[in-house]
């Protein structure tokens, strides 16, 4: 028989409509699931009591006819959205002990359709990061292992949310939240060999969503599949006047559009992303992508996106500057870690100093650098120019073209402690999801292959702003030509 | 251009974050690689660009300016290191 845990939401919603099963057995499957991988630190808390009750609640939903969209689907929160009464961290020890008194507008969302909570997932500290090695409560760990010579290490699952996505992968929840600012919710996708997206910049409220960098973060969400993806942003998009960048437009049915066909579209493929260095099997898989796009109907073409390799230089200026204000709250007064000084300033200073770990810390240095007297017009407002190139370049490319294939990420998943002595090498795990972060458009990583130490790679595909129909369509063509099902050894 | 250590002080000041000569070396180098990295934008001509600060083509909204809500005192102190009466607690700021 299949395992609880194997199934989809779509295909888990029909089986529970027919009563084949209870959500409180599902979710106890899921529980024991994450007792079995605890080693892999997907979650910083777990909630199984909440989770029980949740699901004992749905299953009377079900009996009287009443179940929510989500009824009974046990989900994964990333720690940075706000959960009225359960801790949430965003993986630093400045938050280590807070609990918010009040819930995100998304997971709010997500709870009225029905959805269950298994937990919180660990992520970078306060989202930033490429590997989910900078998180207060340790590093995770993917849940796939490399074939071969490097088949003994562990692998980062790529971040910053990398706890949702290997929680989704290993099976420890059917569906996660993620946040993305640069990349965070389609990378660890890639890494993870599990469907991650996020919406055109304004579709989700980032009500309730720990703030990072404000002009960017989107929420965001990791599931088996396209039309399971669908499905869930359906429910967590839609306008929210507590989000002043909130858009008041319909959100159309996604999860019902995603077998569009893509005769007459167009789809772009960006020559300036063939970068020197990256491995010819995420050339071919991405010619194997463009090839079964035009056997679905579509019309290749390549386009140029100049500015693209400008996009996480300017990132790295924009997001330390946003961070490093919104990271000002944190005063060690009104929440969060205290510690005592002499006086109120060095109370502040040392709280600060003591809660935040490296990665904060690097970036609010950086962001009060550019920000500080004589340096913004440098630093600040050349990063939004450039911004801006970034952004035009798109909007002339779309006159052309209805969506962009590129590849998620120049590698698969490399192995924790690469990459972590140089901060600029990190920071180029974002060199294909950067531009769209900055441009504020909709993007998503469907899983395509592995890779010839049997890792996953992921194709990235970018849409229209308010156009993620597009953008689904595109995924769920690539996920039936790629018809990918491989699942990490310990998990299958 | 490379930061010296006396700007680096100046900006963990003006973060305030309380970090000691080491840390201050370590981030300062991390800092100037950094910039270094970001030096590459003085490549892109942006003369006469706007820049762009909202990317949304939707204008910011404006609220009706009512209270639309309130009475949230405990939930605003139930997180508070130390509170009293109904107050946040800091440490002495006058001598």
């Amino acid at each position: 028989m299949t395992k609880l845990t194997d199934l989809n939401i779509v295909e888990a919603v029909a089986a529970r409509k027919k009563n084949e099963f209870s959500c409180v057995d599902m979710v106890k499957e899921y529980i024991a699931a994450m007792d079995k991988f605890r080693g892999l630190n997907c979650y910083i808390t777990e909630t199984p009591d909440l989770a029980i009750k949740q699901a004992e609640e749905s299953d009377k939903k079900y009996a009287a006819g009443t179940a929510g969209a989500l009824e009974g689907m046990p989900l994964a929160q990333k720690d940075m959205f706000c959960t009225k009464g359960v801790r949430t961290t965003a993986a630093s020890n400045i938050l280590n002990n807070f609990i918010p008194t009040y819930e995100s507008t998304v997971s709010d969302q997500m709870n009225k359709q029905g959805a269950v909570l298994l937990g919180k997932t660990n992520q970078d500290e306060f989202a930033m990061g490429a590997s989910n090695t900078t998180s207060f409560f340790g590093n995770v760990i993917n849940p796939w292992k490399a074939s071969g010579a490097r088949s003994n290490q562990q692998l980062v699952p790529g971040g910053s949310s990398g706890g949702s996505a290997a929680a989704v992968a290993a099976h420890l929840c059917i569906a996660a939240t993620g946040t993305d600012t640069n990349g965070s919710s389609r990378q660890p996708a890639s890494f993870c060999g599990v469907v991650g997206m996020k919406p055109t910049y304004g579709r989700a409220s980032r009500w309730g969503i720990v703030a990072f960098a404000s002009s960017l973060d989107q929420a965001g969400i990791f599931s088996r599949t396209v039309t399971d993806s669908a499905l869930l942003m359906e429910h967590m998009c839609g306008f929210d006047p507590k989000d002043s960048t909130s858009a008041n437009l319909p959100v159309p049915k996604w999860s019902q559009e995603v077998s569009g066909s893509l005769k007459g579209k167009v789809i772009g493929v960006p020559k300036e992303f063939r970068i020197d260095g990256m491995p010819q099997e995420i050339e071919d898989i991405w010619e194997k992508g463009a090839q079964w796009l035009r056997d679905a109907g579509a019309e290749v073409v390549e386009i140029s996106l100049p500015h693209a390799k400008y996009a996480v230089p300017a990132y790295y200026i924009i997001a330390p500057a946003e961070a490093s204000s919104n990271l000002a709250r944190y005063d060690g007064v009104r929440y969060g870690l205290h510690v005592d000084g002499k006086d109120l300033n060095e109370s502040y200073k040392m709280s600060r100093a003591q809660g935040f770990g490296a990665e904060p810390t690097r970036r609010i240095m950086i962001g009060t650098y550019a920000l500080s007297a004589g340096y913004y017009d440098a630093y600040y407002l050349k990063a939004q120019k450039v911004r801006r190139k970034v952004a035009n370049d798109h909007v002339e490319a779309f006159k052309k073209v209805d969506a962009i294939l590129t590849p998620t990420a120049p590698s698969s998943a490399f192995a924790i402690g690469e990459k972590s002595d140089d901060p600029v090498q990190m920071y180029l795990c974002d060199i294909f999801t950067s531009p769209a972060s900055l441009a504020g458009l909709p993007g998503i990583s469907i899983p395509v292959g592995l890779d010839k130490e049997n890792l996953p790679l992921g194709l990235q595909v970018i849409g229209k702003p308010w156009d993620e129909t597009t953008m689904f369509q595109v995924a769920w063509a690539l996920e039936q030509a790629a018809n990918f099902k491989a699942l990490p050894q310990e998990v299958a | 251009m490379s930061l010296d250590p006396a700007t680096v002080k100046k900006v963990a000041n003006l973060a305030r974050l309380a970090l000691d000569e080491k840390q201050l070396d370590f981030y300062g180098n991390h800092m100037n690689n950094i910039l270094k990295f970001i030096d590459q934008l003085n490549e892109v001509d942006t003369e006469g660009v706007e820049p762009l600060s909202n990317v949304s083509d939707i204008a910011l909204r404006l609220r009706d300016d009512v209270v639309n809500d309130g009475n949230k005192q405990q939930d605003i102190l139930a997180n508070a290191p130390e509170q009293t009466s109904g107050f946040f607690v800091v440490g002495k700021i006058v001598e």
